[in-house]
């Protein structure tokens, strides 16, 4: 039989028995409208208020300052699409990094179109942006700043704490996108001057299409999504209630020393995957760097000489499930933008690398039955060259 | 390479059941087959009755042309979204492969040359040597496979040292040996075609009976990359286009020609010329080209004496098997282009075996310099090679 082992939680995470009890009960219990006035309503408002609250504490913001929406995507084009409608006639500049989520630099494509000036950050071998460049792009048309706290292909953090401080004194609107970090760090947005910042449920072992926008009283835009006055007129539609419970559920796991854990443990899975490929002779490279520092549940690494397809092909033809890209419709991997812009286009990384990411059920078996195939797979292959030449 | 295996017993002419593969080995549920699929209903039968055989069966899709738009995007082809739709059906895994680099190096800048020497080359020959039994057979070995399949026409039977041979289909109107006439027998030893055993509307009979959603899929027309948009413009985007004059052998101008890249032997669409020859209204054909001028040779009627020759010469000759049985001088049956009948020949294979003279029984019309002549041997097909030159006799036909 061939087993299932999953290694791409930086994708999403399979949701968690507490989640699933909390959601089936809520699914099942309380079905009603939360803006309604009677029993029913009332019940689906107190579940929706108790969510928020354990939301808002998790990242120091006041109750009214968390929006739910339906994931990291539309948090994202909220921010960006929303801050440059209100904000336009005090700018058109708007800061960002070139290794930033689609869900960040697709909308700021489209304002590029429409008359926008986007500087992108560059960043170096090791994913990192320099507070000089930042310091540099600031003027006195930026609008706004879109950085992300940790990235999602090769876990690099950016300077979110001096950001905001610089941002402090500043028209421009600090908005990052805390997809992947929000299960993995502790984030306080007071202390970090953040305005706005995007989560998403299914990266923390919660629900697909819940996510939440904070946004600092004192920013305000029009809402993304018009209809209904739900989330104070903020994002219109009926609150998905067992999502967002779920979601407040998975909160509620995660507080600050299972955090911290986590990041232990998955440091020792990165370790652990070097050694043993070290051991069995596998030439390979780290895209990024090993630190205490960065986002640990996404590992991505250069296996020399083997396609991304072939190797992510096998893999999954052994149960193992890693990252190998986005696939683009047609079915051919799409150069990673990441990998591309701390490597440059000719790296032979851009066509040779895999994304492993680890998550709250990863195992130390997971770690070695990978480490055992990668092993066996890199050997035929090297082996098969062989006898070609 | 893989290996052989000895055990294997095929026997194609005896009571073949629906795409049953006569391979005893090694538990099926252990042998990976990798199926070439493009989307259409051959190739998709290909993978339903392998997997239905018990066999360890993952889908492929090659991406072999780039048509991707000016803004970088990949566009969704709809063929791979027919690949994963009808892969999930049946219960495998699929994935895609990228040779734009292989096919463009390897086929399309071959297909160009040719043509810019006035030739009509056949991309799909090639792209067979090239890509499906060379760069995706390197590839289905990298994951694990035994054998890979394509829902090509075509049988194969494998002799007594585990070599395999290629057979005619069993649907001659169907037959694809002429495309798969340039690989060797290590190309196709292990090879799998599930459905040569069987004619057209059966294999579209499996796919509607197992419910398969490409089953009323129309089959796809045209060289792959051209596909059927224009080809005239689809060329003129590689190659400049030389116009020149229209001329009939007696020097009489019949009109213009857009380039005589854009004309094929015996072609009658096209030309724009309407009767007003020596035969009335007797139509116009191609009978033939002058490079050095930039002519096109026209004439009149189907039968034209130009367009008849009684032997050719070939070049790039290749044997799917040792042909050394046959030696430098045999008889054996030929097809100088895809979808026409045998004729009977004579082969003379040169001293260093690189080329051949072959003579025909009867005059064949409009043998075409850069099409394949294609060698069987009763319903096998032994090998191929380029046509450089069609002769009259002791007359060099004026084709290029």
């Amino acid at each position: 039989m061939v087993k299932e082992i999953y290694l791409d939680n930086a994708a999403t995470t399979p949701i968690s028995k507490e989640v699933l009890a909390d959601m089936n009960d809520k699914l099942k219990n309380v079905y009603g409208n939360a803006s309604t006035l009677y029993q029913l309503g009332r019940n689906s408002k107190r579940i929706l208020d108790r969510s928020r609250h354990i939301i808002a504490q998790s990242i120091n913001a006041d109750d009214n300052e968390i929006v739910f929406t339906s994931g990291g995507t539309e948090s994202d084009n909220t921010a960006i699409m929303q801050t440059a409608l209100a904000r336009k006639k005090l700018g058109n500049h708007i800061i960002t990094t070139s290794i930033e989520h689609e869900a960040v630099l697709k909308p700021l494509k489209y304002l590029e179109n429409h008359g926008f000036r986007v500087t992108y950050l560059p960043v170096d071998s090791k994913g990192n942006i320099s507070l000089s460049d930042f310091k540099k792009a600031l003027d006195d048309d930026t609008i706004l700043v879109t950085i992300m706290t940790g990235n999602n292909e090769v876990g690099s953090r950016m300077p979110i704490h001096e950001i905001g401080e610089i941002l402090k004194n500043h028209q421009a609107w600090f908005h990052t996108d805390a997809v992947q970090a929000y299960g993995l760090l502790d984030i306080d947005v007071k202390k970090d001057h953040i305005d706005m910042l995007s989560t998403s449920a299914h990266k923390l072992n919660g629900p697909k299409m819940v996510g939440f926008l904070y946004r600092r009283n004192g920013i305000n835009y029009p809402s993304f999504i018009k209809g209904g006055d739900q989330e104070s007129k903020r994002r219109a539609g009926t609150e998905n209630v067992p999502g967002i419970s779920g979601f407040a559920t998975a909160v509620k796991n995660l507080p600050s020393t299972e955090k911290k854990h986590r990041q232990d443990v998955y440091y020792q899975y990165k370790k652990e995957i070097i050694d043993g490929l070290k051991k069995n002779q596998i030439d390979f490279e780290i895209n990024g760097e090993l630190n205490r520092h960065n986002l640990q549940h996404v590992f991505n690494i250069w296996i020399k000489g083997i396609s991304t397809y072939v190797m992510q092909a096998n893999l999954d033809l052994a149960g193992i499930a890693v990252s190998g890209g986005s696939a683009c419709t047609a079915g051919s991997i799409a150069p990673s933008h990441v990998l591309t812009a701390m490597y440059g286009t000719k790296s032979p990384r851009i066509s040779q690398s895999i994304r492993i990411s680890f998550g709250r059920y990863t195992t130390e078996s997971d770690i070695q039955f990978l480490i055992k195939n990668i092993a066996k797979i890199v050997k035929q292959i090297k082996k098969r060259k062989q006898e070609e030449v | 390479m893989l290996e052989v295996r000895p055990s294997i017993v095929d026997s194609p002419e005896s009571n073949r059941n629906d795409g049953d593969i006569y391979m005893v080995e090694k538990d099926k549920s252990h042998t990976r087959v990798i199926v070439g699929m493009s989307g259409g209903v051959d190739s998709s039968v290909s993978a339903y009755l392998l997997k239905k055989q018990g066999y360890d069966v993952v889908g492929v899709f090659m991406k072999n042309w780039d048509d991707t738009d000016e803004n970088g995007v990949c566009t969704a082809t709809n063929d791979y979204k027919d690949v994963a739709k009808v892969a999930n059906q049946i219960g495998i895994p699929y994935y895609s492969v990228n040779f734009e680099k292989e096919y463009w190096n390897r086929v399309f800048k071959y297909f160009l040359n040719e043509y810019k020497k006035g030739r009509t080359p056949n991309p799909d020959v090639l792209c067979n040597t090239e890509i499906k039994f060379k760069a995706f057979l390197d590839y289905a070995i990298e994951l694990g496979a035994d054998y890979i399949a394509t829902g090509h026409y075509a049988q194969l039977v494998r002799d007594d040292q585990g070599h395999n041979h290629l057979l005619r289909a069993l649907d001659s109107n169907k037959d694809q040996t002429y495309f798969l006439s340039q690989l060797s027998h290590q190309q196709i030893d292990h090879v799998m075609f599930p459905i040569g055993g069987m004619v057209k509307p059966k294999v579209r009979k499996i796919a509607r009976d197992a419910g398969l959603y490409v089953a009323n899929k129309r089959d796809s027309m045209g060289i792959c990359f051209i596909g059927e948009g224009n080809f005239k413009r689809f060329l003129s985007n590689y190659l400049p286009a030389k116009p020149g004059k229209m001329m009939t052998l007696d020097g009489e101008v019949k009109g213009k020609h857009d380039g005589l890249m854009y004309y094929t032997i015996g072609q009658r669409k096209g030309l724009g010329i309407g009767g007003g020859g020596k035969y009335g209204n007797e139509p116009w054909f191609v009978i033939g080209k002058d490079l050095s001028r930039n002519v096109l040779l026209v004439g009149q009627r189907y039968h034209n004496p130009h367009l008849y020759s009684t032997s050719l010469k070939a070049s790039g000759l290749t044997w799917i098997n040792d042909a050394s049985k046959y030696g430098k001088d045999f008889r054996c049956t030929a097809k100088f282009r895809y979808r026409q009948r045998d004729t009977g020949v004579t082969v003379h294979v040169s001293d260093d075996g690189s080329s051949v003279k072959v003579d025909f029984d009867d005059p064949a019309r409009a043998v075409t310099p850069g099409q394949a002549v294609v060698f069987y041997d009763g319903k096998e097909c032994l090998g191929s090679a380029v046509i450089d030159a069609a002769y009259n006799h002791a007359k060099k036909l004026q084709y290029v």
